[in-house]
């Protein structure tokens, strides 16, 4: 998985809340067998005017001018800043794929989902948890072509002279610096697994089949 | 801590599931909770077995995972199995499944098994989803197996191929929500109007970071389906799990099924099964309770679940509302669903209506919806009413009891069982502007197909919004 450490990006405004994984990539993509591909299809039925298919690229399609992401201005974001609840809904992974894929690297909003939040850490995107009027004060602030600057290490986000601090769980910090493989990780701990597995076949027998 | 120490003071359910399943932590602080089921289907698991295979890891525990393909599926030609699979692309991910799961000697009930169905409908029909379980899917839905006091939850596809090669999650434990239900529900108003209501009340982010109980008379009350019902949606309140406490019901559900424990082994896991409720005083970190009798039959108007309203009240008003996000969300999804503030809810009309997915098509779905068909037709304002039974064998079923043939009469198209127009990855889906009577869960814009316009509803208020072309009060009905 690819680390998380230190991002200096600027930020595209994403302004809705309960943002559901079915608008950030629509069912019709998760028709693929691979984590990557996804990029194209983000947010596919507000950046685009046209319905789409897995494989046609943005060249084929209408634009949605008006959408937030295809403004001038956000080109090359690498931060999204969202209002509460953000990646509700199914669990698809393939939501957090497509906005790395796209170029995001952060999300910040006041609040998000548990599976999306999950997912993030997965794959070396960070969601940062900030208070709704210092999210909302980014929004006021974003059309002039706002960079903010995020700090795993110190879990700062510094705006100008300003700076956040965001919460985040020391476990999963540790987890995303490293940038460390989930499973070699929890395969370390293979005796202990074993051990518990053998205490719960005498404890509840009947959950084994074979 | 671990699963031998003992916690002083009462203990919720979700306390003693979670500590029988707690391993221990890694070494860098994170904890691991053992899994005891897998569930897999096609979409979530293709990239999660490609990561075993690159780095030449074996499945963990090949018994506890069971599988079958459903969201892709067709639900009609399905006779001729993968070729009625129109859909390369589809085709490719249903035929992916059968080839991992014939690769990793994972059990699945095959495109033309009868077995075969949704996941969540499929797990508890043949007894392998048990009380005190931990259970996974990458699948959201997954949480309708906490009908069965499961704990059961949604994963992502780096989750799923976690649990495959180590049977366990990496999580930290949530905190604990109680939904204490009283009363009695009103006739014609069922578990999925509770669980709106339930929604509408907490609101799609209520329950964020919390595993919800749902206890109560009322609860104690409904059947293991109407169970599995509130349980499914429990995610739409932004809880990754909900729960219902172990009693007679759910005894009674499992014995006999195929995957059930027999002989002594059932005395032995029903004596457990028993000990899986909340102990007396034990304490939870949120709480709300309802009554039961307030709860009309609801209908969703907007694009979230929480955006619903009870069958003899009104689309609101964003301008009256005193919260700017909430307004915005408000105008936004009225705009998308081309509904006017203040509009009578029984003054929505319908062309199509989707009964079915993992929330609502048990057998006692499809029989509460047959009941309201008392000879009638389809609407002419309806183009077409599906029924997509959650199995084979809920199919096979609701044909004996000549359900089916009821349905066909009035015009309602009998379709093979899948997920079907729940998300609409199959060939089932909305065509734009189509205002649909769904019995699904999720009412986001474009779920049901570019475009289309959703309304949650029970099986009952589907069914007669199909008769009558628009909403109507089923309570009415008698």
């Amino acid at each position: 998985m690819d680390a998380f450490v230190q991002l200096d990006g600027l930020v595209a405004p994403l302004d809705r809340a309960n943002v559901d994984t079915d608008q950030i990539i629509p069912k019709q993509y998760l028709k693929s067998i691979k984590r990557t591909g996804f990029g194209d299809y983000l947010f596919d039925a507000w950046r685009f005017l046209d319905q789409g298919t897995l494989g046609m690229t943005p060249n084929e399609r209408q634009i949605n001018r008006e959408f937030s992401l295809n403004l001038p201005e956000y080109q090359g974001a690498a931060i999204l800043i969202a209002r509460d609840n953000f990646g509700c809904g199914s669990s698809r992974e393939h939501a957090v794929w497509a906005l790395k894929e796209f170029g995001f690297r952060a999300v910040i909003a006041p609040s998000f989902a548990d599976i999306f939040f999950g997912n993030c850490f997965k794959n070396g995107v960070l969601p940062i948890t900030l208070p709704a009027d210092v999210v909302s004060s980014l929004f006021e602030r974003v059309a002039a072509g706002l960079t903010l600057s995020i700090d795993l290490r110190t879990h700062t986000v510094t705006d100008g002279d300003q700076s956040y601090d965001f919460e985040i769980d020391p476990a999963l910090k540790e987890k995303m610096l490293n940038g460390m493989d989930d499973i070699d990780l929890t395969l370390a701990e293979a005796d202990l697994i074993r051990d518990f597995e053998t205490g719960h076949r005498q404890r509840q027998p009947w959950l084994f089949r074979d | 801590m671990s699963s031998e120490q003992s916690q002083s003071g009462p203990q919720t359910l979700y306390d003693k599931i979670w500590a029988a399943h707690d391993v221990g932590q890694r070494v860098d602080g994170n904890s691991l909770l053992y899994i005891d089921l897998q569930l897999l289907h096609e979409v979530t698991s293709p990239q999660a077995f490609e990561g075993l295979q690159l780095a030449e890891r074996p499945l963990w525990r090949v018994d506890a995972n069971l599988a079958t393909p459903d969201h892709n599926v067709p639900t009609a030609g399905r006779e001729l199995g993968f070729a009625g699979i129109t859909d390369e692309i589809a085709l490719e991910q249903v035929t992916t499944l059968d080839k991992n799961c014939k690769a990793f000697g994972v059990q699945q009930f095959e495109i033309l098994d009868p077995r075969q169905g949704i996941v969540h409908v499929v797990g508890p029909e043949q007894g392998a989803t048990m009380p005190g379980m931990t259970v996974v899917c990458g699948d959201s839905h997954t949480s309708t197996h906490g009908a069965f006091a499961a704990l059961a939850q949604g994963i992502g596809t780096s989750e799923v191929e976690h649990v495959m090669a180590t049977q366990c999650l990496v999580q930290n434990k949530a905190k604990n929500f109680e939904v204490n239900v009283t009363g009695t529900l009103a006739a014609g108003v069922t578990a999925k109007d509770l669980v709106l209501a339930i929604i509408g009340r907490l609101g799609t982010a209520g329950a964020t970071g919390h595993t919800i109980e749902y206890r109560g008379d009322a609860i104690r009350s409904l059947s293991m389906e109407g169970r599995m019902t509130l349980c499914n949606m429990s995610i739409e309140a932004g809880a990754r799990a909900g729960l219902v406490a172990v009693d007679d019901t759910t005894i009674n559900y499992i014995h006999g099924r195929p995957f059930a424990p027999k002989g002594e082994l059932w005395n032995q896991a029903e004596n457990y099964w028993r000990t899986l409720v909340s102990d007396e005083g034990a304490v939870f970190d949120a709480s709300i309770t309802i009554d039961a009798s307030t709860i009309a039959p609801q209908v969703s108007w907007g694009t979230s679940p929480e955006m619903v309203a009870g069958i003899d009240q009104a689309v609101p008003d964003p301008t009256k509302m005193s919260d700017a996000v909430q307004a915005e969300s408000t105008e936004l999804a009225l705009k998308y669903m081309d509904l006017q503030a203040g509009q009578k809810i029984t003054d929505i009309a319908v062309s199509r209506v989707f009964i079915g997915s993992c929330t609502n098509a048990r057998i006692e779905d499809l029989r509460a919806a047959a009941a309201q068909i008392r000879g009638g037709k389809i609407a002419d304002n309806v183009t077409e009413a599906l029924v997509v039974p959650g199995s084979g064998l809920v199919k096979a079923q609701a044909e004996a009891e000549g359900l089916a043939d009821q349905f066909t009469a009035a015009g309602f198209e009998w379709r093979a069982a899948g997920c079907s127009m729940c998300l609409g990855m199959n060939p089932d889906q909305l065509g734009e502007g189509e205002h649909c009577a769904s019995t699904s869960n999720r009412n986001f814009e474009g779920r049901q197909g570019y475009g289309g316009r959703t309304h949650l509803v029970s099986p009952a208020m589907a069914a007669a919004a199909a008769i009558n072309g628009r909403f109507v009060d089923v309570r009415e009905n008698g």
